[in-house]
């Protein structure tokens, strides 16, 4: 890191004031929980979930006693959809309010600039969303899904039904490279073949050039993994342009965001993903969750998304450790966690898999139907495959990097 | 062949939409010397009204091609009387103003309809050439970009409201002299620019969604192509538009999308290199 006179200022700033306001710290304070999401800008369609998710998990902990005998506070941050307010933001979280654990990142880039600062500050970081799979550091738990899990159940469901020839259109950051490579992987392990990847930078709104490539390219089906509020309009241009009949999509973002209830059914009905979780899905852990999550958030709450169930099941891990450690100390409490800690979670069960830092967990296959995501097929307990190939944290505990796939 | 058809429409239409999101800016900038930062708002602005409008049932049609001007007319009417005419030849401070106004916008609206992208349904469906298949919408965005750049033109060049207006902002002192009220034609072409703004922005709506940072999308382009064209607004305007882009959509078709914004921002700053005053400094320099 280059230290300017701007970052040298905030850093000192934040020390300063770590000294002066909390040195009376003692056993009856709550536990400070962070959460650092993007609650406005382009990114505020997956931060905001994430922390409604986060909030009912606390107050749910503090209805029951908190934590050790103690009460959780959760501390919010807004990113706003800016990297360097993560670095802030993360600095903060570790140095001035010295919180036990931090909740956030949404997209890999973000998760990427505060991953170095708690490592650097020793502080226990749990990302939560699903994404491209690979890092490797014993200092962060990850809760979401990642291409093992869901990309390779996907892409021969939809090989099956459309057929052979794929075209994938991705974000251009690192969960879109990364993610895309993964899906040509699997594509060509299935006896497919991807005729094109193209990258979108977040703030492209004109598809037209694309859409007629694609055309020109005649793919049995489109893969998106594109992000954010301005590619929503591409599933809007391709259904204008008549594509949706013809070549349909699958998709490892679409209805993350919610974008399945702000387009129209015509515009993005037949589409397929796959994730962990889903609203409807049936049992009762997850009807009680949703009846708790509808009475503190109202009934009319568009949709329990993927990321906000990731969020959710990651604080519930955590407070599980922290119940088995018998502290909040980090060293500890990741010591529990790599027991293998397990929880009855609303997406069935959900495991920590020591080596990895990753979770095992049941996938669903859905289509996008009238404003609701239908599950066709579930696939129990599955496992970190990708990460599992090239990490393991327990042989080599000081391993800190993310791996990327090779073809 | 059918490809080269689909690709000749989409150069088209990029070329309409970069006109389109402009020609205000243009006339805001190019007559008044205003530098509107706030431009790209009025954009979002002109989208919001037309979502809005059809929501409550108003016919898409008319929500964007009348009420998204109207409402934004008249927002910018209010900023020119509010704002802007204590700032006139003080370019510096309007930058500062409009930028203030930029911000207040956005958060206004982030405030109002939230931080989410909402959008409506392209209407018109899809058309047929060949083998493949576009948005008829396409066509129905170049069509307005061609109506409103001929009625600027017509107004501009033909109408007495339009001489006048070009008198105030070669010589606002003699136009006075002669019995012309300078800062009623401010205010009126003010209202005008921010109506056309409005207009594009509703029109654009249906291909991108709208959400209240939209406008940063758009006005690094229409400074780029307002800059690009130079003095004159209309044959400014159309002669950038069509250079940026026709050079945008090809190379996006040919690459890809970020290998076609680097084309147009290496093609704007080759441009301004060799013709600093930008194109209708050297060419097409009595157009208007």
């Amino acid at each position: 890191m280059t230290i300017n006179r701007r970052t040298f200022l905030k850093g000192t700033a934040a020390t300063a004031s770590a000294g002066l306001f909390s040195s009376s710290a003692w056993a009856e304070d709550p536990i400070g929980v962070a959460s650092i999401h993007d609650l406005s800008g382009g990114l505020d369609i997956y931060g905001k979930p994430m922390v409604d998710a986060l909030t009912l998990a606390i107050e749910e902990a503090n209805a029951a006693g908190g934590l050790l005998g103690r009460q959780l506070k959760l501390i919010n941050y807004d990113t706003q959809s800016n990297m360097q307010l993560y670095t802030q933001f993360a600095q903060q979280a570790a140095l001035k309010d010295k919180v036990a654990v931090v909740h956030g990142g949404i997209t890999s880039a973000s998760r990427e600039v505060i991953r170095p600062v708690l490592d650097r500050f020793k502080t226990l970081y749990f990302y939560n969303t699903q994404y491209e799979g690979g890092v490797c550091d014993r200092n962060q738990f990850d809760t979401g899904v990642t291409p093992a899990q869901t990309v390779e159940k996907l892409v021969p469901y939809a090989m099956k039904k459309w057929g052979k020839k794929v075209y994938v259109v991705a974000a251009d950051y690192n969960y879109g490279q990364i993610t895309s490579q993964w899906v040509k992987k699997y594509v060509m392990e299935n006896g497919g073949e991807v005729s094109s990847i193209d990258f979108f930078p977040l703030d492209v709104t004109n598809f037209g050039p694309t859409i007629s490539k694609i055309q020109a390219a005649k793919p049995d089906f489109v893969w998106s993994a594109l992000v954010g509020g301005a590619h929503i309009s591409f599933y809007r241009q391709w259904a204008a342009a008549g594509m949706r009949a013809s070549i349909p999509m699958a998709s490892t973002t679409f209805a993350v965001g919610n974008e399945h209830i702000v387009l129209s059914p015509e515009e993005c009905n037949g589409m397929l993903v796959c994730y962990n979780y889903f609203q409807d899905l049936k049992n009762p852990v997850n009807e009680a969750f949703v009846a708790s999550f509808h009475k503190r958030f109202g009934a009319d709450y568009p949709n329990i998304t993927e990321l906000a169930m990731g969020t959710y099941q990651g604080f519930r891990l955590w407070a599980e450790a922290v119940k088995k450690a018998g502290s909040v100390d980090r060293l500890k409490v990741i010591d529990a966690l790599e027991t293998g800690i397990s929880i009855d979670a609303p997406s069935g069960k959900v495991t920590i898999d020591p080596p990895t830092h990753h979770c095992v967990l049941d996938v669903h296959i859905a289509e996008v139907s009238d404003k609701k995501l239908k599950v066709l097929e579930d696939f129990a307990q599955q496992k970190p495959a990708d990460t599992a190939a090239v990490c393991n944290l327990i042989k080599n505990p000081n391993d800190n990097q993310q791996y990327v796939i090779k073809i | 062949m059918d490809l080269v058809a689909l690709l000749a429409i989409q150069v088209l239409y990029a070329i309409a939409s970069l006109a389109l999101i402009s020609v205000g800016l243009a006339i805001i900038f190019g007559m008044m010397r205003v530098i509107n930062l706030a431009h790209g708002e009025f954009l979002m602005l002109g989208g919001y009204a037309a979502i809005v409008a059809t929501s409550h049932g108003i016919s898409i049609w008319l929500s964007m091609l009348v009420v998204a001007p109207i409402v934004v007319g008249i927002i910018g009417v209010v900023v020119e009387r509010t704002i802007i005419r204590f700032l006139y030849g003080r370019m510096i401070d309007t930058m500062l103003a409009t930028w203030g106004l930029s911000l207040l916008l956005v958060g206004l609206t982030t405030a109002i309809f939230g931080n989410t992208t909402v959008g409506i349904s392209a209407p018109l469906g899809s058309i047929q050439i060949g083998a493949y298949r576009t948005s008829a919408y396409t066509l129905f965005v170049i069509a307005v970009a061609v109506v409103t750049l001929g009625a600027i033109f017509a107004v501009m060049r033909w109408t007495r409201l339009g001489l006048i207006a070009r008198g105030t902002m070669q010589n606002a002192n003699m136009a006075a002299a002669l019995g012309v009220n300078p800062p009623r034609v401010y205010a009126v072409t003010f209202g005008v620019g921010a109506a056309l703004s409005g207009l594009a922005g509703a029109v654009l709506a249906p291909v991108s969604g709208v959400f209240p940072t939209i406008g940063v999308a758009y006005v690094a382009k229409s400074f780029i192509t307002v800059i690009g064209g130079g003095a004159a607004i209309l044959s400014g305007t159309v002669s950038a538009s069509a250079l940026f882009g026709a050079i945008n959509q090809i190379a996006t078709f040919v690459t890809t999308p970020v290998f076609g914004e680097v084309a147009l921002l290496a093609a704007a700053i080759v441009l301004i290199r060799l013709l600093p005053q930008g194109i209708t400094g050297r060419f097409f320099r009595r157009g208007l």
